[in-house]
């Protein structure tokens, strides 16, 4: 009578604690938030709020400081739509190559390098980037620096490629092969299939597959940094150097003085990204969920 | 009128799909050949069991492999048990309401969040509000974090692959819903688990951003003492010496990068094996 009194307190506790650590993860990212946001307020107290969001300048050591991240986020989002321009298309056409044109040898042997590719670290790609695409650039536009936006978004489209492959394939899969079946017995040609019943059934999950991988390239930071030739300036071509927003609290926070403005605009910048990745990717998750169903 | 009839259409689109899969996946081995190649020559076991000397330009990497060592240690010994636990919930107890949308939402999420943003998170948490310092503790943490979710979805996905059967023998013979998980469930999905393991430890060990605010020192003349002293590791080892150090010895950077890889490709490819292993001996 009592093991069984005990057993049950021992089975009610247990199931407490696993209770609680699945709420964790939810007050993990409130609390990564809300460092964020508290941090990100600290500064609106000195400095304007349009001046951060809309500022042309980014001067954080000057005197007086100028925290415009304008520079910043349109150096992100250059290198972020440059990157998708190429990675999409390419990433696409892979997973159809993999799932509906290649012999089933050849897909088995190429989904596991594209994997192996989501696991080269970011610092190592960072590295074959500046010896390889970096003079690549220089010397194909004749340029003084081979660190550019267009050198960033090669590197990224790279990067984002084994995410998008791997989505779209997931989508492809969800495909009735009857859909298929029938295109063929109207007489249409595999490509006359693929582009007019596979492409648009798996539309919504090749959608997500894009939002991910625009997520992906937006948070990296450390390949970035090493290529991009880290100008805080508006960017108006794709072959000068820019900075982007992960790129600028890599290399800066470093030597800001905790609690300092500077250290406060780092923040606030981290909060943007925070804030931007949050949406795609809930967006990207909600197609994908209503695949599933 | 039709520019191309569908037969050649047909095979235009073929060579280009065939064209584009090359140009994914001839750069990926291309870059993996290079750095073996141009790496090898440099490793020694001078290289690998040596401290840096004459401000990095000659000498060994061995606190940086150290050190990585230790973080990702610290790392996984932090978040397996959380992200077990949680998985567990997710699969055995979660019902279907707003709560448990929510922890899914949040682990979806953590998955997207920047990794430069766990440093940030780091930084403020770890190193500055709880005093820590710049430490191996604050860097563990940091990287825990972030491999969360990596070992959350593996272990979902190998608790989930346990057939119902199994839980519902174990029920039926009187065991009580933790005795299930814990002597039926968890065993089943042993191998799921390590995999997900090995490729948080993976992920972990190349992972510069996170650390750079939190653990990482450009260099260090000694090993770490305690777990609140910096550690030089090993991504952030070969940030520094590619980008930060002019005129350094091509040879160390390439040696740095190859021993890099070799870690963490070896732990995706033990993952990799075991995952293929377990599906193949699977007895159900």
């Amino acid at each position: 009578m009592t093991q069984k009194i005990f057993k049950r307190i021992q089975e009610f506790i247990i199931e407490r604690i696993i209770l609680l650590s699945g709420a964790m993860m939810i007050i993990l990212v409130a609390l990564i938030f809300a460092f964020l946001i508290k941090d990100s307020a600290s500064l609106f107290r000195t400095i304007n709020f349009f001046d951060f969001f809309l500022g042309k300048n980014w001067y954080p050591i000057s005197d007086p400081a100028q925290f415009g991240i304008l520079p910043l986020f349109l150096g992100s989002l250059l290198i972020t739509l440059g990157a998708i321009v190429i990675s999409v298309p390419l990433g696409i056409a892979c997973a159809i190559y993999i799932k509906e044109v290649a012999p089933r040898a050849v897909g088995e042997v190429l989904k596991p390098i594209i994997e192996l590719l989501a696991a080269i670290p970011s610092v190592v790609l960072g590295f074959i980037g500046v010896i390889t695409i970096v003079p690549f650039v220089k010397n194909v536009f004749n340029l003084s620096t081979g660190l550019t936006a267009m050198t960033g978004s090669i590197m990224l489209a790279f990067m984002a490629i084994p995410a998008i492959v791997s989505l779209t394939e997931d989508a492809l899969n969800t495909v009735p092969s009857t859909l298929k079946e029938a295109s063929y017995a109207l007489g249409a040609t595999k490509w006359q299939t693929i582009v007019k019943v596979v492409v648009p059934a798996a539309s919504s999950g090749i959608i997500a597959a894009v939002m991910l991988g625009f997520g992906r390239i937006m948070g990296e930071t450390m390949a970035v940094m090493m290529v991009t030739g880290n100008a805080a300036v508006l960017p108006t071509s794709f072959l000068q150097p820019v900075r982007t927003m992960t790129a600028t609290i890599a290399a800066e926070m470093g030597d800001t003085v905790h609690y300092s403005d500077h250290y406060f605009a780092l923040f606030a910048i981290g909060a943007v990204l925070f804030t931007t990745t949050f949406i795609i990717n809930q967006v990207g998750d909600f197609l994908i969920r209503r695949i599933k169903k | 009128m039709r520019l191309l009839s569908p037969r050649i259409a047909q095979k235009v689109a073929m060579v280009v799909l065939t064209l584009s899969a090359l140009v994914v996946v001839l750069p990926i081995v291309c870059i993996i050949v290079y750095i073996f190649i141009k790496g090898f020559p440099a490793i020694s076991w001078a290289f690998l069991t040596e401290m840096p000397t004459n401000g990095m330009h000659s000498g060994g990497i061995f606190p940086a492999i150290v050190g990585t060592m230790y973080l990702v240690t610290g790392a996984i010994l932090i978040s397996l048990p959380f992200g077990i636990m949680s998985a567990i919930y997710l699969t055995e107890y979660a019902r279907k309401n707003i709560f448990t949308r929510l922890v899914q939402m949040a682990i979806i999420n953590l998955a997207g969040v920047p990794s430069i943003v766990f440093g940030l998170f780091g930084l403020g948490l770890f190193v500055i509000l709880l005093n820590f310092g710049t430490s191996m503790v604050a860097g563990s943490l940091t990287l825990s974090l972030m491999i969360l979710p990596v070992i959350i979805s593996a272990t979902e996905e190998a608790l989930s692959a346990v057939p119902k059967e199994f839980r519902e023998a174990s029920l039926a013979l009187g065991a009580t819903k933790w005795q299930t998980i814990w002597n039926i469930v968890l065993p089943s999905a042993l191998p799921g688990i390590l995999t997900g393991a090995i490729l948080g430890i993976g992920r972990a060990a190349g992972e510069t951003a996170p650390i750079l605010l939190t653990a990482a020192a450009f260099y260090l003349p000694h090993l770490p003492r305690s777990i609140f002293d910096q550690v030089m590791a090993l991504p952030y080892h070969l940030y520094v010496i590619s980008t930060q150090i002019p005129g350094l010895n091509a040879n160390i950077q390439y040696g740095t990068a190859l021993v890099l890889i070799v870690i963490v490709l070896g732990m995706t490819l033990v993952a990799i094996i075991i995952r293929w292993r377990f599906r193949r001996k699977k007895a159900w």
